[in-house]
């Protein structure tokens, strides 16, 4: 059973303060991620979703219960390092993460510090840079590029670790809509043909939408889990928590309200319009 | 505009001097100074200029620059060749009151001016022609053996690296938070200096939060890329000797082998 999880949470709180009586940010939260999984943690500001991210590397470490990474309890100071190169992290503002003044010595930066031999290390950070597309920018200065090309390059600068599983705080939050899809393109074909398990934290619900699974938080405690088409399903209980849910979710839903006979789990435009169509009998 | 801005005074290039290992062009720039200071009449200083004249032949680094360079340090030429003139003492040329010029003040001042513009544009060639990056690699790989006796060389060096990356971005902010000021009604350009000077305040406070925020930031994010400082750390890029750092090594010895030949052969012109 151990083995088949990447990362493992049971029963984890966490208070930022340390008083009995301060406020929890995170509430027994108990939460598995598999191998090769896609998964976005949703959730307000203040949800707890980013200290929920923390926690699955050893930045922070539990007040109670456990976080096991690999089964290796993050606790543990011995494996902090075997920690951090299997579970990397990228980081909501491109410019705060990236050290070197040029993009493939940044990329390198990783695999120096757990002191790789100099050929292995171009090769990894060759290939790394041809993964997140950014191989022809490798002799940039990284002030030169766009937000959404310092975060690929960033990202770049994870996967370089060959890490099976990367944490994303936020990394959309600060760029425009090209970075954005730029970036999320990435994720996903990370995910889908290098097999790194992601983490996605976020709270733009179309990115959330592209995930396998969908884990919602809400005051330091889990209270969806489950695929997209599922999650969203709940239309009334995110809105409850001041989520919203896909455009196309939500259309269809105030439609099926209105009386239209429309099918569950809509998630995309194309999946509203066809659903719409077959609705209005075109 | 202001991101478009050259940091340190690298001139870019392509020459063989442009391309030398960065920690052969500091040994040299070294050697360079300890020549200068051997060479003890003009015929040396004269070598030395030769040198250095060629050295800039090679890196097509232009005469303006040089001057450029130059500016700052004409009150002190100015300051040691006046001193020079009228404390050496020997044979006057001319006397007035209780100044006195002799011959070999004149000598002296114009040796000493002559081997401070050297000194100058010699060091300044090393960072016309290497870039900061490579620069602080160089001196990180060449002081290296100091970590032995305790000195944090690759602190050091870290330190540089991270202050270069970061010098755009907080220039782009100072652009950004300035302009935020001026839309909130902020007056930059009148007044008089100490008014300007007031004026920058609320430039820099926000500036320096940002700043100490972007730290926090980046130590967070290093941490998760395994830093913990120099030890066990190897490089992606490894610096080589090449035949043409071995051949401007051996171009020097001979230079200042003449100049001590010099100062055998022709012992000081000036006594």
């Amino acid at each position: 059973m151990e083995q088949k999880r990447i990362i493992r949470a049971e029963h984890l709180t966490f208070r930022y303060l340390d008083e009995p009586d301060s406020q929890l940010v995170l509430n027994d939260v108990s939460l598995d991620i598999a191998p090769g999984e896609f998964v976005a943690v949703l959730g307000h500001n203040g949800s707890g979703k980013s200290t929920l991210a923390k926690h699955m590397n050893a930045v922070l470490l539990p007040n109670g219960g456990t976080v096991w990474v690999h089964g290796m309890d993050t606790r543990n100071e011995e494996f902090l390092y075997d920690i951090r190169q299997n579970v990397g992290m990228v980081f909501q503002n491109p410019d705060n993460q990236i050290v070197a003044t040029i993009v493939e010595e940044d990329v390198a930066f990783a695999l120096e510090n757990v002191g790789v031999e100099p050929a292995e290390i171009r090769r990894r950070v060759d290939e790394a840079l041809q993964a997140v597309g950014m191989y022809e920018y490798r002799e940039h200065a990284p002030h030169q590029l766009s937000g959404g090309q310092k975060q690929r390059v960033a990202i770049a600068g994870i996967i370089a670790m060959r890490p099976d599983c990367i944490v994303l705080d936020e990394p959309t939050a600060m760029l425009d809509p090209k970075g954005r899809r730029e970036v999320l393109k990435t994720i996903r074909k990370l995910n889908r043909e290098h097999n790194i398990t992601v983490v996605l934290i976020t709270h733009y619900m179309d990115e959330a939408a592209q995930a396998d699974r969908v884990v919602v938080m809400e005051n330091g405690e889990v209270i969806l889990d489950g695929d997209p088409g599922e999650v969203f399903g709940h239309v009334e209980e995110l809105k409850a928590v001041g989520l919203d849910v896909p455009q196309a979710t939500e259309l269809a839903f105030e439609l099926k309200q209105a009386g239209w006979d429309l099918p569950d789990r809509i998630l995309t435009e194309d999946e509203c319009i066809e659903a719409i169509a077959k609705a209005l009998g075109l | 505009m202001l991101k478009d801005i050259t940091i340190g005074q690298y001139f870019p290039g392509n020459s063989v001097i442009h391309r030398m290992d960065p920690r052969m062009k500091i040994i040299l720039a070294v050697a360079y100074i300890v020549m200068l200071f051997l060479a003890d009449g003009f015929s040396g200083i004269a070598v030395g200029v030769v040198f250095l004249a060629v050295c800039y032949g090679i890196s097509k680094i232009p005469i303006s620059l040089i001057l450029k360079s130059l500016k700052p340090v004409i009150p002190i030429i100015l300051f040691t060749a006046i001193l020079n003139m009228f404390f050496v003492e020997g044979d006057p040329v001319f006397q007035w009151a209780f100044l006195t010029i002799t011959k070999q003040g004149l000598a002296t001042a114009g040796l000493m001016s002559l081997r401070i513009v050297c000194l100058i544009a010699g060091t300044s060639l090393l960072t016309y022609t290497t870039s900061p990056i490579v620069l602080t690699d160089g001196i990180e790989r060449l002081f290296s053996p100091l970590k032995k006796l305790g000195l944090p060389v690759h602190e050091l060096a870290m330190m540089m690296t991270i202050a270069l990356r970061f010098i755009p971005t907080l220039i782009e902010e100072t652009d950004k938070i300035m302009s935020a000021q001026k839309a909130r009604g902020a007056d930059m350009e009148s007044g008089g200096l100490v008014q300007r000077a007031k004026a920058l305040i609320p430039v820099l406070i926000p500036l320096f939060i940002s700043a100490f925020r972007r730290a926090d930031d980046l130590a967070l994010a290093m941490e998760c890329r395994c830093y913990r400082g120099g030890e066990g750390r190897t490089r992606m890029k490894q610096l080589k000797l090449c035949s043409r750092d071995i051949i401007a090594a051996i171009v020097m010895a001979l230079t200042i082998a003449a100049i001590v030949a010099l100062n055998i052969w022709f012992p000081l012109a000036v006594k």
